[in-house]
């Protein structure tokens, strides 16, 4: 047996990999868990709109912060403004009281808002009344929410693991070198690779979006078509960022591994489970550069309260200059590792001398 | 049309893996590279078809898709069967669709495989997947075909069947280039490079290479002590002792035997370990 611990301690020394791995993801699920694991809201920013705006905005108590006071606003602005996420409460006052008009599709800022709003009704006075109406997703249905968020988590998954995994596969086989002496050109080959997996994403999420507006009657207000360039986008940085790992990957358990780095802290901090709003700023920022934040922002945005792409420009822009950013990286190491010139994972310092002369 | 290396070197690091090799592909020919594990072998044929760019020296080769080349890793994907493994093959080099079905019908009927056209190339014997590897390097007739121990690990009658589709190759005017680790094999190539450490140890025919042995050669029923002991070796149940022109010749209870190839590529590695010159038909 103990011929057998010792083989066992050699090899894991030598995957150094996997020893990083067992040390730092722990870490960071306890950041990840620790910090950004949270349902609270502690703040809720509102737009205070209405006649009485400016007398009622100052005496908003926590957790409520006014981040906007527009006596001249109607409702029609605050539907707007909810519809195009801009802000996810606004109190709609009047000469006898006030609306409180709450955007559904986020769906713990909803219900935190529910229980202030609550509480302090109790305490306003008794010629004001207080309304509440949940936009977009009355009910407040998970599922509203969350089949939105399934979509974009099968494209995370389809578009990076799946991805890596075909890639390293074909690097594991032996059969990369002979695709690199083919007459195939890295294009061809790196489009060819992801062609396959970039169809059954866009299947897989179809076959998703559908089943769940048929099953939990989740709704889709906005363009599809608007969504369409949205999952494309995404899937762009997925597809891209799955042939990223495959090519500093070896195998096929070092491709998991990696990928899992990367889907964790997405799933967890994108505001897909946990809102971001209740993330302390110091871990709220990792969320902003993760590329699945945006597209739930999207998806979310465009199903549920139907919002225009006018509004949601900054994460289509994101996931563009992201996706550029991350596939062009992956082309490149794809075309180093089916180029001639890599040894041992290195480039070649001086020029080839060889010629293809006939 | 010929095509080949001249003076080619290649470093790993400090492992200097091939050391101002050439090697001329001529059409028609075989050209057999021999040696044992680490020779240079597969650099030498890596850098042949451009999968790895020499330090120095010159390589002359076909366009992409002139070019024919098993790796030593088989090259078939295990999850495709035999037919789709060769209709990728035939689809990326342009091959017309009717050529390539009468090819591929023809070529797996004389090697045994066309009962295996469905079956995954994973599932297939060692022996039976090597032949599909060679099917398909020379499935769009290529003007030079490189090989990469095609052989290594396969059973005699597979290997009569490897050897059927090598010399088809040839016949219909690849320069074929083909890495063997087994000297009885090599016979069979019309010209043979051997390889030791990344140097030419012989080059020629293999008769060239047989006859052109300094010095003799005698069997021996033991192994003889002195100096003569380091110019022995094994051969089957006897040995070989092997004397240089103007060394004193060691009195053996065997005859003077005629060199074959694998006693002029033995001696060629002792006359180089000796710090002797090397030897062979064509000295290189």
């Amino acid at each position: 047996m103990w011929a057998m611990i010792v083989k066992e301690f050699r090899q894991l020394r030598r995957d150094r990999r996997t020893l990083a791995m067992m040390i730092v993801l722990p870490i960071l699920m306890l950041v990840v868990f620790g910090y950004a694991a949270s349902f609270d809201v502690k703040s809720i920013p509102v737009r205070v709109i209405g006649p009485a705006a400016e007398r009622l905005a100052p005496a908003l108590p926590d957790p409520f912060e006014v981040e906007s006071v527009d006596p001249s606003a109607g409702r029609s602005d605050a539907e707007t403004a909810l519809r195009d996420g801009e802000v996810p409460v606004v109190f709609l006052t009047s000469d006898t009281g006030v609306t409180v008009l709450l955007d559904g599709s986020q769906l713990f800022i909803a219900t935190s808002t529910r229980g202030a709003i609550t509480a302090l009704a109790e305490r306003a006075p008794q010629r004001v009344s207080v309304a509440l109406e949940v936009l977009f997703n009355p009910g407040l249905e998970t599922s509203a929410i969350m089949v939105p968020g399934l979509a974009a988590m099968i494209l995370l998954f389809v578009g990076t693991i799946i991805t890596s995994l075909g890639v390293v596969r074909e690097r594991q086989a032996g059969t990369l070198e002979q695709l690199a002496v083919m007459p195939l050109s890295p294009t061809d080959v790196f489009v060819g690779k992801i062609a396959p997996y970039f169809v059954v994403a866009a299947l897989d999420m179809t076959v998703v979006i559908v089943a769940g507006m048929w099953l939990f009657d989740v709704p889709f207000r906005g363009s599809v078509l608007a969504f369409a360039l949205g999952a494309l986008l995404f899937l762009f940085v997925t597809l891209g960022l799955g042939v990223l790992i495959s090519s500093v990957s070896e195998n096929q358990g070092q491709a998991i591994q990696l990928a899992l780095l990367l889907l964790l802290p997405q799933i967890m901090l994108s505001g897909l489970i946990f809102p971001l709003s209740s993330m302390p700023p110091g871990v709220r920022w990792i969320g902003y550069l993760l590329p699945l934040t945006y597209f739930v922002e999207i998806a979310r945005g465009i199903m549920v309260r139907g919002a225009p792409m006018s509004a949601l420009w900054p994460s289509y822009l994101y996931l563009a200059v992201i996706g550029s950013v991350v596939f062009g990286l992956a082309t490149l190491r794809f075309r180093r590792s089916l180029a001639p010139a890599e040894r041992h994972g290195r480039r070649r310092p001086q020029p080839a001398l060889e010629g293809a002369s006939r | 049309m010929s095509w080949g290396a001249s003076d080619l070197t290649v470093r790993f690091g400090a492992h200097l893996a091939l050391a101002g090799v050439s090697l001329e592909a001529l059409e028609g020919r075989v050209t057999g590279v021999v040696g044992g594990d680490g020779a240079g072998k597969t650099t030498l044929l890596r850098c042949l078809v451009g999968a790895i760019r020499p330090d120095g020296g010159e390589v002359r080769r076909p366009d992409p898709h002139r070019i024919g080349y098993l790796s030593s890793s088989s090259g078939t994907y295990p999850d495709l069967t035999v037919e789709e493994n060769l209709d990728f093959a035939a689809t990326t080099y342009g091959v017309p669709p009717e050529e390539a079905r009468r090819r591929m019908a023809e070529h797996l009927e004389r090697t045994g495989l066309a009962q295996a056209r469905d079956r995954l190339a994973g599932d297939l014997s060692g022996g039976m997947r090597q032949k599909l590897g060679v099917i398909r390097a020379m499935v769009h007739r290529p003007d030079l075909l490189v090989l990469d121990e095609p052989t290594t690990g396969v059973d005699p009658v597979s290997r009569a069947d490897l050897w059927w589709l090598v010399a088809r190759a040839a016949a219909e005017g690849a320069a074929v280039v083909l890495a063997t680790a087994y000297l009885d094999e090599a016979e069979r190539a019309s010209w043979l490079l051997a390889l030791d450490e990344g140097r030419i140890l012989a080059e020629g025919t293999p008769e060239q290479i047989a006859s052109g042995v300094p010095g003799t050669i005698h069997s021996a029923s033991a192994r003889p002590g002195g100096p003569a002991a380091a110019r022995s070796w094994r051969r089957g149940a006897r040995w070989r002792v092997w004397t240089p022109p103007g060394a004193q010749s060691v009195a053996t209870d065997g005859a003077e035997v005629v060199p074959d190839l694998h006693d002029a590529v033995t001696i060629a590695a002792l006359a180089r370990e000796l710090g002797g010159a090397s030897t062979g038909g064509e000295a290189a």
